[in-house]
Parts: structure tokens; sequence; C-alpha cells
């Protein structure tokens, strides 16, 4: 793939159709082979585990392959997306990868502030005083709606453990 | 007559006060929830699931259903004020009501848009009252092979109604069949599809999946576009509603027509956006002033905001009857039932009497209290559309994140609803419709359970789903919703062929 740094280039639309065609099938090959190793026939109750999905398995590669024929010979030069409108989606991508792979050890809120906090000043460019203003706001509003008010437990790590919340 | 004392019954449970709050508290959230760029319905509703667990079934489906009716109705508001539509069944209401709204009739166009909404509403809970029950009924005598050609059908009509091409429609909605199938097998209890992984042996959960292709997967398509935000300024006062009160009843024949295809489309899961467009084509081809439609007439603003509003709403009367619901919000709130116990179905109107009453009941007085507060509150929910998206984004993640957690308490859930998310965003991209995946997950283990019970009966002949007229008219009906955009197009080609062969002559 080229990279290019001009605002008009891009991943074509064709060829990014054509690899989550190919996905999708391969999506749909695994179905098969789980289905295979299930059992596809009839057992003593009847049909077994995997006759179910090994049709699905089976139409979701047929469709693929008419999905991808029909996909090449479509007269589409456009583009996918700009590499700056790519960059624009991985802005949010990545931090949220970030964001939801910590949460399992800083807890909710912890994360939640440092994301909201990232994304403000980052992508919005705000004063500080809003950025910290509604990063702590939103987690202390979200605590009272779901724990106090409505009792739904969310994720805490060691920071709320210290609060005693 | 039976029906009518039900009724009255539901009345007296959707008024009791603390339902009334819930109410008015669920139309607020759904309004915010339809302004929103990044929070549809379906998402919307996945997300404050877990805030009704510790609430009665009914109080909880009032809420939610609640939350609908005002995304229903706030997509127009979106749509008129900025040309941005909040939903995707508000993107023919922008054809012209952003052009009134351009010329100054703001709230014209503001009051047009709710009042129909309301109209194509109650036309179409009357029609539930009516017609739900005797689906009801009649849906009791079903064994697995009627039961798996109303699956059937429903997904047939998706293919064929739908505007994305056919077979990425089927490969869509395979791939949440074989999503729905992974983990423990109802029927043997035999695990599948797993490969070993642990957190694979419950299978994916629908929700998850909703608020990631709905939700994350909307967000990054915003995100695509940047960050700026046009704004526009909203008022309506009495005499605007009032003045454009007196001019609606002149389009009655309009209101009519597209109430009667939203409720036909709401049924058929083809769900609200398609009929919206087809009300506004129907109403631009046989209206009088159809060439004005395009540059701010308010029949172009009726036509499809009462069709949408109707579909919406109709949707719940397959959900509520036959337990097939027929939008992706319709197959949140039929998750939510499954949580709180309730089996979806015709069991429902003889077992639940007071469930299903209530919400019947609470689907008029909803749409109401909606109708009041959205021509009374539209400055302030324009006023929360002008604040900026980079604050309004990490805002909603966050709230997607915290939805996405509660539903199984489960960290490993929130990293599912990222990657579906950013599946969601490729497959969109890529014309791919997300709706017939989420109705495939949620329906899949019950498809295929009612697909094996029949096989079993009849010793895996598939002829058992011609065994009898019922059955057999169900699946030809699905037949024909499947080859529908074949059968249109051989049609016109047909047309096309002896219109020539006639001019020749």
């Amino acid at each position: 793939m080229t990279t290019g740094s001009s605002s008009n280039a891009g991943p074509t639309h064709k060829l990014v159709e054509a690899g989550i065609t190919l996905l999708i099938a391969l999506f749909g090959v695994i179905v098969i082979v789980g289905s295979l190793k299930a059992g596809v026939n009839w057992g003593a109750e009847g049909p077994r585990a995997g006759f179910f999905p090994f049709y699905i398995g089976i139409f979701i590669v047929a469709s693929s392959a008419i999905n991808l024929w029909n996909g090449l010979r479509e007269d589409n030069d456009g583009l996918f997306a700009e590499w700056g409108q790519l960059r624009q989606v991985l802005s949010v991508v990545i931090p949220t990868a970030i964001y939801v792979g910590s949460m399992p050890f800083t807890g909710l809120y912890l994360a939640s502030i440092v994301f909201i906090a990232w994304f403000m000043r980052w992508l919005g460019k705000y004063p500080w005083l809003t950025v910290l203003a509604i990063s702590l706001g939103m987690p202390i509003v979200t605590y009272f709606i779901f724990e106090r008010w409505f009792m739904v437990p969310l994720p805490k790590g060691p920071v709320e453990e210290w609060l005693g919340l | 007559m039976e029906e009518l004392v039900n009724l009255f019954h539901g009345f007296a449970v959707a008024l009791q006060p603390f339902n009334i709050m819930v109410m008015i508290v669920g139309i607020v959230l759904g309004v915010l929830i339809g302004v929103l760029p990044g929070l549809g319905g379906a998402n919307g509703v996945a997300i404050l699931l877990p805030l009704t667990f510790s609430m009665s079934p009914t109080s909880a489906i009032i809420m939610l259903s609640c939350i609908y009716w005002g995304a229903l109705f706030g997509g127009a508001i979106t749509s008129i004020l900025f040309n941005i539509p909040g939903e995707p069944w508000s993107v023919a209401t922008t054809f012209d009501g952003y052009p009134m709204a351009q010329k100054g009739k703001a709230g014209e166009a503001l009051t047009a848009a709710f009042t129909s909404s309301f109209v194509g509403a109650l036309f179409a809970v009357v029609m539930i009252t009516l017609v739900a029950p005797l689906v009801a009924s009649f849906a009791l005598q079903f064994g697995p092979a009627e039961k798996f050609a109303v699956y059937f059908l429903a997904f047939c009509s998706f293919v064929g109604l739908s505007k994305e091409p056919p077979f990425k429609t089927i490969a869509a909605m395979m791939i949440g069949f074989a999503l729905a199938a992974v983990g423990l097998d109802s029927i043997t209890g035999q695990l599948r599809l797993t490969f070993g992984v642990t957190h694979l042996l419950n299978g994916f959960d629908f929700l998850i999946a909703v608020i990631g292709l709905f939700g994350i997967g909307e967000i990054l398509l915003t995100m695509e576009e940047g960050l700026a935000f046009r704004g526009g300024n909203a008022k309506i006062n009495l005499r605007v509603v009032l003045q454009t009160w007196k001019e609606l009843p002149a389009y009655w024949i309009t209101s009519l027509r597209s109430c009667l295809i939203g409720c036909w489309m709401g049924i058929t899961p083809a769900g609200a956006t398609p009929a919206s467009f087809m009300s506004y084509g129907i109403a631009k081809r046989v209206a009088k002033k159809g060439n004005n439609f395009g540059k701010g007439e308010i029949e172009g603003v009726v036509a499809p905001e009462t069709a949408a509003h109707a579909a919406g709403t109709a949707a719940l009367l397959p959900m509520l009857s036959l337990g097939v619901p027929g939008s992706p919000t319709a197959a949140v709130l039929l998750g939510g039932l499954l949580i709180w116990g309730l089996q979806p179905g015709p069991m429902l109107f003889v077992e639940q009497k007071e469930f299903v009453w209530g919400l019947i009941a609470s689907m008029y007085l909803g749409n109401l209290v909606g109708l009041i507060v959205v021509l009374t509150c539209v400055p302030v929910f324009a006023a929360i559309l002008r604040v900026p998206f980079s604050i309004i984004a990490p805002l909603i993640l966050v709230l997607c994140a915290i939805g996405a957690y509660s539903v199984h308490s489960s960290t490993f859930d929130v990293v599912l609803m990222l990657v579906f998310g950013v599946i969601g965003y490729l497959l969109k991209k890529c014309n791919y419709p997300l709706a017939p995946l989420v109705l495939a997950i949620v329906l899949g283990d019950k498809a295929e359970e009612a697909f094996r019970q029949s096989l079993l009966g009849s010793q895996g002949s598939l002829g058992i789903f011609f065994s009898n007229t019922l059955v057999s008219s169900i699946m030809i009906l699905g037949l024909i919703a499947l080859f529908w955009s074949v059968i249109q197009q051989g049609y016109t080609r047909l047309r096309g062929a002896t219109a020539s062969g006639s001019q020749a002559l």
C-alpha cells in the first residue's frame, strides 16, 4: 500500500472492500471448521450442534464470493477515505483501545477521567479549566446515577478502594 | 370488548405516578439520544437497559419504549435545524425540512414534523391495540415449522426490501447467525465454535454488538467528517404551532397514506428508514405541489415523518405478538424482556396481561407526553446540539463502555464492544447493512431451535415447511419477499419491452 502525503490520497474503496470481503469469507471458513468439529451430521437426538452453523458458514463463504466478484467488477475509483480522515478515526480508536484495555486495572472512573481529559485537551484544545470540570464531573455524575440510584456496580480500581467507595 | 377492558386496566397501570415520571424521564433521554450524533435509538436503549434492572418489568419497558419514542421525535430536530439527520429514518425529513428552516419557517417545519410523528404513532398504536391480540391468539397454534417460517419471512423481507446489495445483506445476516451460534448449543448442550476460549462459552451478547456496531461505529464515522459542527437557531411559539395545526388537516390523504405505508413497513422488518423514503417518494409523485418538493414544502415533511413514526411504532407489533422484532430497537427491547424473565411471543398476551396492556397504554400516553415535551423544549435541545463534538464524543464513548460493562459486569465485553465498533465502521463504509446482523444475533438461537425441531419432526425432510397451507403460505410470502427486487426488475423490463415493442409496431 502506498503512503500519500497530499490530502486527497488514500486507499481505494475497491481495495479495502475486497479486503473486508475476504475477511468475511475467512470468518465463514472458521465457522465451517468449528461446525465440523462439533459434528454436522445427525446424531441420536437429531441434528448435531454443528448442523445449523455449518450451512450458515457455507452461506457466508458463498455470498462473500459473489460480493467479491461484484465489488471487483464495479467501476468505482473512489477512495475508501483520505489518509487524513483515517488518521482522525485512528486518533479515536487507539486511545479508546488503551482506555478499554486499562479499565480492568485502574477501574472505570480513573480511566474515564484520563480519557475524557485527553480527548478534550488534545483533539478539542479546550482550556484546562473546562477540561478538568467535565472530565471530573462526568464520572462523579455517573457514580451517583449508576451506583447510588440504580444500584449498578461499575468496575473499580485501587483509587476507589483507597477512597473507600 | 375484552381488549377494551384490558386496555383500561393498562391505562390504570401506566397512569401510576411512578410510571408517569419514568415516562417523562424516558422521553427526555430519548430526545437527547435522537439529537446527539453517535447515540441512536437501538444503541441508546441498549446502554440504558442496565438502569432498569432494579425496576419492575412494566416500568422498565415503559421507560425503554419512551426512550424509543423520544429518539423518533428527536431525529426530526437535527434534520430540520441542522440538515444533519440524527437518525437514519429522518434523512428524508431533511429534504424539505431544512429548506423550510432556511426560509425562516423552522417553527412550522418542526411543528409539522412533531405533529405528523404523533399522528403516525397514534395510528400505529391503535392498530396494535386492535390487531396484536388477534395475531397473538392466532400464533398460539404455531408449531416449530410455522415459527421458523415466520423467522424466514422476517429475514427474507430484509434481503428483498433493503436498499443495500442483496448478497451483502445476506452476508451480514449470516454473520449474525454465526455469532449467535457461538457457545452452548441449547438443544444438545454441547459447546461449539468456541475454539477453547473460555470467554466465548456464553456466546456473544447482542447488546454488546448493538452498542459497538451502532454506537462506536457511528462515532468513528462522525470523526471522519471532522469535528466541525454547524449550528442554527430555533424558536417555536404557540402562535406558530396553532397556525401550522390549522394548515395540517389539508394534507390528510398524505397522512393516511404515510400511516399505512409506515405500518406495513414496520410490521415486515423493513423498518422506519425505507418507510420514510417510500412515503416521501410517493407523496412527491402524487401531490399537487410535487414539483416543489425539495424546496421547502410542508407536505414533504409530513409524509416521511408520519411514515417513520408509524413504522417505528408498528415494529413493536410482531415483537409483542410473535417474538420477532421489526427493527433493531425493537430487538433490543425484546432482549430486555428476556432479561426480565418474560418470554416474548403469543403467550405474553395470556400470561402477562398487565405487562402487555400497560405497555400498549403507555404507547398512547408516551407519544402524547413526547409531543408536549418536544414542542415546548426545542430550544433546549437545539442548544445541546451546539455543544462541540469533541466534548460529546468522549462522554458518549464512556457511556457506551459503561453500558457494555454493566450487561454482564465483564470488562471483556467492553473490549468486545470496541472490536464490534471497528467492524461496524468498516462494514458501514462498505455498504453492509447492520440491522439484519443484529436481528440475526437476537433471533439466531430461536430460529435454529425452530428449524431443528421441525426437521426432527419430519426426519430431516425440508418438505415440512410446505406440509400445510399455513406454513407454505408464510414460506411462499417469504420467497416472494426474498426475490422482490428481482421480480420488480423483471416486471419493469417486461413493461419496457412491451412498450418498445408497441412503439416499433
